[in-house]
């Protein structure tokens, strides 16, 4: 593909709200699935002849399965208050990436077909008919959102635009414009078992490989075990880790924590993933049966708890849908929360004097943390709201002498997505993830200026994937990403097993 | 007399219509099921921190308060305005007055301008902001102008040009028990009744649905409790049994 042309935004000191600027991101789409890539899923393979009912039907199904969409269609005022809210508005000017303008997009065709005001008065109310341009906006503006959650935030009424930008996108994808890059991989989850459709002998490879690697580097036999039966622990982790850098040094961190703390763990070739982006295209039936795959291995090997690898979305999903998609775990150990997050075992294996860590051998950095926006916003770890922001800063601090917060309007609740996550980490959409990237950006240039920062730490795989691509665009290294189970694995003290 | 029936028949089916209009949609909103647990967290773990969370929501506006200053201000002042006029109006339908919303008349001296003042800053924004008036529809101006007029000549009747309000409140008590009473006709009264009538007509179907729904908005009122209890419906554990081998 030809490299996108396009100015990247400047950093400024003080970030500015961009003043409104019609349509300047209107060019921006992915490109549209093909039919060997919707039909798999479930979906038409383009776009059906009677699609203006088709959506308006789904749009009804929608209105009728989620409590979110009505009460978040009906309810919103106007206020403003999330107007310069979103990563992307911010970083495109656009007012089309504003949250609210996002929502209006399909609120003006709800109000059209299903309120009593919309259908005797459109223009009063801004209720429009479902024409082709409709969609295409849907295709576009629908795609430059990632499902964060900030907005939500500052919203009096909580109106989440991630619902509704799942609903479009499941509206889209029902009437055969699905898109390319999420659909692709879901059908690879589908078919093989991970995003990157690595099959069984290639993830067997990968894996004798990290233990010979591991082995030579620090001389402690750490295992990487797959489809072990009657392992205690099944992780599931985003396929990411077995090749991407940074995430492989997480993956590593995560077994030498596991090889030091004596557990019994276990990954599986047939749920060799832990992401799931029907959660990204809003459809519960593929969401389900990406998360089946996870049940069906944990009863398959016999393990007593499932823990899951450092993945933003892919941790909501465990956490807050597992449940409701494959629960209840009645066959798992009841001592343990399921599904667990990597950082939650870690840390109380800490907390327990199970592990030392010496702080040493990570003082050449001087390390910040990205919170991810699903863990944030979307999740919780440990025992009582706001873990999700103590335990990974509290790992990191075990682990490196030198930590900084980036500014508070910037992490915790308030955090920036990094600009490539609800299924918008695709090159077709790089002009977008660069732009998205800038307000995080900006609060990690000011860390770097004024506290010497050299590393930002991620518990996310797309994170982590997108910081690599898009802080080299401005002029950051992209290896200044790493993972938080890396900082945990450099500075782990091998000490005679112990056991448990 | 056919002044007064005609208003007390209008207030009926504006009442009616109100009532019928937002029961129908907190029925519908309750019986939408919500199988996937959204809060957004940090949340509350517990029912008695969702009812604190709530409350901080519609009595403080939170949310407003990490998210807009100006809105904040603006909108706290309004509704707040129009709950202390609303409290006092109540000396129009009980009898003898309760004492409470007597001894409260003094405050309602100043919520009508309050009310009015806040939503001059909203409609301000609704002009000065250019991406608050790029979301802005007729519709959102109209309801502005229609609240506008309702406070002004609301205002206008208790500081200007009076109204004969021992009559009034013969119409107000007799409406309550059906029986017609006359109603004075004075031109700013009926300004300020029928505006308050089409408030109550286009409630049920305008953004001023976001009263009730904040109460159901899953992402503040579910608890951050998904690995502990399990949701479902019936059309999701549909799917998840046609999964299952």
């Amino acid at each position: 593909m030809a490299k996108q042309e396009f100015p990247i935004p400047v950093i400024r000191s003080t970030p500015e709200i961009p003043p409104i600027q019609p349509g300047v991101m209107s060019h921006s789409r992915p490109f549209v699935a093909k039919a060997e890539h919707q039909e798999p899923l479930g979906f038409p393979g383009e776009l059906v002849d009677n699609w203006k009912s088709v959506a308006i039907d789904k749009m009804e199904e929608l209105l009728g399965k989620y409590r979110a969409l009505p009460v978040f269609l009906d309810s919103c005022v106007k206020c403003g208050a999330c107007t310069d809210k979103c990563h992307y508005y911010l970083g495109t000017g656009d007012p089309k990436n504003m949250p609210v303008a996002r929502q209006d997009i399909l609120r003006s065709v709800y109000r059209r077909y299903f309120t009593i005001a919309g259908k005797f008065f459109p223009k009063l109310v801004g209720a429009t008919d479902l024409t082709e341009e409709v969609i295409d906006d849907w295709y576009r503006y629908y795609h430059q959102c990632s499902e964060c959650r900030r907005c939500s935030v500052y919203c009096p009424f909580g109106i989440d635009t991630a619902e509704i930008t799942m609903a479009g996108r499941e509206i889209l994808a029902s009437i055969g414009v699905g898109q390319k890059y999420a659909n692709e991989i879901i059908g690879k989850v589908h078919k093989i078992g991970n995003n990157l459709g690595l099959p069984e002998p290639a993830l067997i490879d990968t894996l004798e490989g990290l233990e010979e690697e591991v082995e030579e580097e620090i001389n402690v036999p750490v295992k990487f075990p797959l489809d072990q039966v009657g392992a205690d622990v099944l992780l599931v982790t985003p396929s990411a880790d077995f090749f991407a850098e940074p995430h492989v040094d997480g993956l590593i961190g995560y077994a030498k924590v596991f090889h030091q703390a004596g557990i019994s763990w276990t990954l599986s070739s047939y749920a060799s993933e832990a992401a799931n982006f029907g959660i990204f295209i809003g459809n519960y039936e593929n969401m389900q049966k990406v998360a089946e795959r996870i049940r069906q291995a944990a009863i398959d090997l016999g393990v007593k708890r499932i823990v899951v690898g450092e993945c933003g979305h892919a941790w909501r999903v465990a956490y807050s849908f597992w449940n409701t998609l494959i629960g209840p775990f009645d066959c798992l150990d009841s001592a343990y929360p399921t599904p667990q997050h990597i950082c939650e075992l870690t840390y109380d294996l800490l907390q327990q004097g199970q592990l030392k860590l010496d702080p040493a051998q990570n003082d050449d950095k001087v390390v910040t943390f990205h919170d991810s926006c699903n863990v944030s916003r979307g999740s919780r770890m440990g025992d009582t709201p706001g873990g999700q922001f103590i335990i990974p800063r509290a790992l990191i601090q075990s682990a490196c002498s030198n930590f900084v917060d980036m500014a508070p309007e910037t992490t915790h609740e308030h955090t920036f997505c990094c600009g490539g996550g609800g299924g918008l980490l695709t090159d077709d959409l790089l002009e977008l993830r660069v732009k998205g990237a800038l307000p995080r950006v900006s609060a990690l240039k000011r860390v770097i200026e004024e506290d010497g920062v050299t590393h930002m730490a991620a518990i996310c795989a797309i994170c982590k994937s997108q910081f690599s691509k898009v802080l080299p665009e401005y002029g950051m290294g992209m290896d200044m990403v790493v993972s938080v189970h890396q900082l945990i694995g450099d500075a782990l003290v091998f000490e005679r097993a112990q056991q448990i | 007399m056919i002044l007064g029936t005609v208003y007390a028949f209008l207030f009926l089916v504006a009442t009616i219509c109100l009532v019928v209009g937002v029961a129908l949609r907190i029925i519908r909103y309750s019986r939408t099921p919500a199988p996937l647990v959204i809060p957004t967290t940090p949340a509350p773990t517990t029912t008695g921190g969702v009812v604190s969370l709530m409350f901080r929501e519609v009595v403080l506006f939170e949310s407003l308060f990490k998210g807009s200053k100006w809105t904040l201000l603006f909108g706290w002042l309004f509704h707040f305005g129009l709950v202390v006029a609303l409290l006092c109006h109540l000396r129009y339908f009980t009898d003898p007055v309760w004492r409470w919303v007597e001894m409260f008349q003094w405050v309602g001296l100043y919520g009508g301008g309050v009310m009015l003042f806040g939503l001059l800053g909203l409609w301000a924004r609704r002009f000065l902001v250019d991406r608050v008036r790029y979301i802005s529809a007729p519709s959102d101006h109209l309801m502005l102008a229609l609240l506008v007029a309702i406070a002004g000549s609301g205002l206008a009747i208790k500081y200007g040009i009076h109204t004969d309000i021992v009559a009034l409140k013969a119409f107000t008590r007799g409406m309550l028990i059906f029986d017609w009473q006359p109603l004075p006709a004075e031109p700013l009264l009926l300004i300020h009744l029928t505006l308050v009538i089409l408030l109550m007509v286009i409630f049920p179907f305008s953004k001023l649905l976001h009263a009730p729904g904040v109460f159901f908005s899953p992402t503040r009122t579910m608890k951050d409790t998904p690995r502990e209890k399990r949701h479902s419906a019936p059309w999701a554990d549909e799917i998840n049994r046609s999964t299952q081998r």
